[in-house]
């Protein structure tokens, strides 16, 4: 399915989206709330078929943090990105590791890297970093270990 | 002819003319536990090089080839570490059984040599039920593992010591059942007198085919017993890290080390005993002349060749094949060993009635 | 990890595998529920080895960034910097000479093969045979011989550069590379003897540690793991990269699911790099092995986001650039990561000694899966 396929399709599922082209893939922004009953349709409607999460990450911008979720369908073979923007004083986005198992491990990393909490998470607990880690998270911007210097 | 039954006739003679009874016969327990500790290290040392040397072979290198020629003291060097190490005994451990369980795999081990007839008329103890007396005796080695896998109060070695204990009870079976095949054929439990009976020809090539059965299933078996690869469970260090012995250091760890090598070496002894004609040179039935030939080689160089080829094929194994899992273990024994042995014993027994073998 | 051992029922024994254990291959902790042999639950913790390399890239230029990304997956350390290296060049779009494209895939096959003889081995020894460790090396150190007298290194080559190669192929390069396919054709067939035809081998892998399509989607395992389940994902096919599109060369598909298919991709996976190589080794274009860039390489704004096949799955690179010299962010989605977090799905109800063998077809490189 081409991209504007997907556009036209996306925009039936939910009106509120926006779109960016100017990447290789199509981008969507969602906003967190929208996010978790979106990405089941994503994934269970029979023409998108977005059954492979392929990355999932967060992006620091300082203002705000923005969840990415790489999507592709194994069956379609097409791709879109979607992105959503997270309040930086109260990150806070529903889970998708019900949708896609891999999400499970990769929301875990984000938790503690970014400290976005996310909800209905079946076991968000630390995975890198080691037990009774408090403080910062590590890959935000701000965060600055004067004994282990990251930072060159 | 030369042969080491008159060195020890010898000895006998000339102790018993020296001294009253009673102190030639303390002597020749001293020498005897003497020459044994000797056998023991010396046995240790080979064996260990051996198994370097040829897993080196097995896997295109070299293996040890610094100390000394071709890195034949690789071993003694190896023992002078480990004498020289420091003996933990950890914290948590039960102190007083840790330090009683390799002692027990080693005394096991030793108790083990008695009945070995080694050449021919050169038995420390010529025992009526030897053949009796190894399985019994060679079963007490569990308790030695499962005492250091209990005691190191460590979870791989308590499950290290629960797998060697349920593999060793089961093999014991058809270890059992396929040497009561060749008691059946010659109806002595004396080693001797099995010796003696392959006159004409080993037991082999003389008990048709249950005598093959049997001297596979034994072999099996036997690397079962002494938890050799494929059947190294209790050690299996990619899933236990070292099993019952994780816990071990220094000479403790030694001891077991060596028991398990003595161990392998005893079994093998006693498979060419049964099954190869023990010293007993290569006979072929009634051919004089090559019998008489054969009687040139001397028997203890018969009963080691013996020996040490059937270490070679236990240590082949190892080399070469993957480990089994501990249910596959348990199933080929009760499963195909078992049952295949039992038959293959009322065979062999119908065998003897009959009188069909050699 | 004090309040997962609170929440067992009675008669469940907890180990600890790692982060110092002989099967783990690195230093990765798990977790373990047993009920006598068999595996209850398996629980991951990572960050051992954790070096947090994507925070480390923010602070680097595009030219450095390279070096660090050979230290994840060390045993695919070019495809690795291959990634690296086409996101760069998407961003700046800028196009690479046919000679380094077709020397930039063949050092690729050479390090999968490399990885794949490293990972026979390994694996093997999980299931207590030596041997083939040791035949496995063998064939790997001629790979390893190449490389250096190519790239000066062994293991973490940092040869492909954003716009081509670091420096051309040494003059022997051609004719090594021809005595390794001879060398490594002439020794295949001890593979199958060894280990593939093993009885005891066949029935420690075969109805192991089944992972179905669905879940292997689902759990985003990728690479030769996934294609073990009969998932369609080999990028190289899907979306090729530096001329895949021209060669011939089939994806490998097993359908049973369990730790033999697993084991059956990755061994037959070499003979198409085999075929690959045997393709292009005659074939290399003459011309520039790199393309003039400027000293300082500036990304315009936006995101990159490149996918390549490693050894071990799909790898993707994904900077996000904000215009200037170094990236703004980089994520690298790493395929041992992903393959990983499928591991408890398959161990559950199977005993001890087949999680190692599931560890071992699974290929867990630990720097790859920590970062």
């Amino acid at each position: 399915m081409g991209n504007e396929e997907i556009k036209t399709k996306i925009t039936e599922l939910l009106a509120a989206s926006a779109f960016d082209e100017s990447g290789e893939w199509l981008n969507i922004t969602v906003s967190s709330q929208d996010w978790f009953s979106f990405a089941s349709q994503l994934r269970n409607d029979e023409t998108l078929y977005f059954d492979h999460l392929f990355c999932l990450t967060c992006i620091d911008f300082k203002t705000n943090l923005t969840m990415v979720y790489h999507l592709s369908s194994t069956k379609f073979r097409h791709n879109i990105v979607v992105k959503s923007v997270l309040d930086i004083t109260k990150p806070e986005i529903e889970t998708v590791s019900s949708i896609w198992q891999t999400a499970n491990f990769h929301e875990r990393e984000v938790y503690e890297m970014f400290g976005v909490n996310f909800l209905n998470h079946p076991d968000l607990r630390l995975l890198i970093l080691p037990d009774g880690w408090e403080g910062k998270n590590p890959m935000r911007k701000d965060f600055e270990d004067p004994i282990n210097m990251i930072k060159l | 002819m030369w042969s080491l039954s008159s060195i020890s006739n010898a000895i006998h003679t000339w102790l018993n003319e020296t001294f009253n009874p009673t102190w030639a016969m303390i002597f020749e327990m001293v020498i005897v536990g003497v020459c044994v500790i000797g056998l023991f290290a010396v046995l240790g040392l080979v064996l260990v090089i051996m198994e370097r040397k040829v897993a080196a072979w097995i896997q295109i290198r070299l293996g040890p080839n610094r100390v000394g020629p071709k890195g034949m003291f690789q071993s003694m060097a190896d023992t002078v570490k480990l004498l020289v190490k420091e003996g933990m005994t950890p914290n948590g451990v039960d102190k007083f059984l840790f330090n009683l369980a390799p002692l027990i795999a080693m005394i096991v081990a030793m108790l083990l040599m008695a009945p070995i007839a080694f050449a021919k008329d050169f038995v420390m103890w010529d025992l009526n039920i030897g053949v009796l007396y190894v399985t019994a005796v060679s079963s007490i080695t569990v308790i030695g593992i499962l005492m250091a896998g209990w005691a190191s109060n460590n979870k791989y070695s308590l499950m290290g010591a629960m797998r060697s204990g349920a593999q060793i009870v089961s093999y014991e079976l058809s270890a059992g059942l396929s040497i009561l095949t060749i008691i059946v054929f010659t109806g002595s439990l004396n080693i001797s007198d099995i010796v003696l009976s392959q006159a004409n020809g080993w037991w082999i090539f003389k008990g048709h085919f249950p005598a093959i059965v049997s001297f596979v299933i034994f072999i099996i078996a036997v690397t079962a017993e002494t938890n050799r690869a494929p059947f190294d469970l209790a050690e299996a260090e990619s899933e236990l890290t070292a099993g019952f012995h994780t816990e071990y250091s220094g000479m403790k760890f030694a001891l077991f080390f060596l028991a398990e090598y003595i161990n392998v070496f005893i079994v093998c002894a006693i498979g060419a005993t049964l099954f190869l004609g023990g010293w007993m040179p290569f006979h072929i039935g009634n051919w004089e002349a090559f019998n008489h030939i054969m009687d040139y080689i001397p028997s203890g160089l018969w009963f080691f060749g013996k020996t040490f080829f059937l270490i070679f094929l236990i240590m082949w194994f190892r080399w070469t094949f993957p480990r089994l899992r501990i249910d596959q273990l348990l199933n080929l024994e009760w499963k195909y060993l078992l049952p295949i042995s039992m038959f293959n014993l009322l065979l062999a027994t119908a065998l003897a009635i009959l009188g069909w073998h050699f | 990890m004090v309040e997962e051992i609170g929440n067992t029922t009675e008669g469940d024994l907890i180990i600890n595998v790692g982060p110092q254990h002989p099967a783990t291959h690195g230093v990765l902790h798990l977790i373990i529920t047993l009920n006598g042999e068999t595996i209850k639950k398996v629980e991951p913790h990572l960050g051992f080895i954790h070096r947090s390399i994507e925070k480390m890239c923010e602070s680097l230029s595009y030219r450095q960034f390279i070096y660090v990304t050979s230290r994840m997956d060390y045993l695919s350390s070019h495809i690795n910097n291959h990634a690296c290296a086409l996101t760069v060049e998407k961003g700046l779009q800028i196009e690479v000479p046919d000679r380094a494209k077709v020397i930039r895939i063949l050092m690729d096959e050479l390090t999968r093969i490399a990885s794949h003889e490293l990972w026979w081995g390994a694996m093997a020894m999980d299931l207590g045979a030596f041997t083939p460790f040791f035949h496995a090396f063998r064939e790997r150190e001629s790979i390893n011989d190449i490389m250096e007298e190519t790239c000066g290194a062994r293991l973490t080559m940092n040869y492909i550069v954003p716009g081509g190669l670091m420096q051309d192929i040494h003059p022997n390069f051609q004719k090594r590379v021809k005595d390794f396919l001879s060398l490594y054709k002439s020794k295949i067939h001890e593979y199958d003897e060894l280990i593939t035809g093993n009885i005891i081998f066949q029935n420690r892998m075969k109805g192991v540690g089944y992972l179905s399509p669905e879940d292997a989607i689902s759990f985003g395992v990728t690479g030769p793991a996934a294609r073990g389940s009969g998932v369609s994902c080999d990028i190289r096919k899907l979306y090729p990269y530096d001329g895949y599109e021209n060669l011939q060369f089939d994806e490998i598909l097993e359908t049973a699911g369990d730790s033999f298919a697993r084991y059956m991709v990755r061994i037959r996976e070499m003979q198409q790099s085999v075929r690959i190589i045997e393709q292009l080794i005659d074939n290399i274009p003459e011309g520039d092995f790199q393309t003039k860039t400027k000293a300082v390489l500036k990304l315009p704004k936006g995101e990159f986001y490149t996918r390549v096949e490693t050894a071990r799955g799909e790898f993707g690179v994904y900077i996000v650039s904000e215009g200037g010299t170094t990236p703004y962010r980089i994520k690298f989605r790493s395929p041992g990561f992903s393959n990983l977090s499928a591991l408890d799905k398959m161990a559950r109800g199977e005993k001890l000694g087949d999680l190692v063998a599931m560890m071992g077809t699974l290929d867990l490189v630990i720097p790859d899966i920590d970062r």
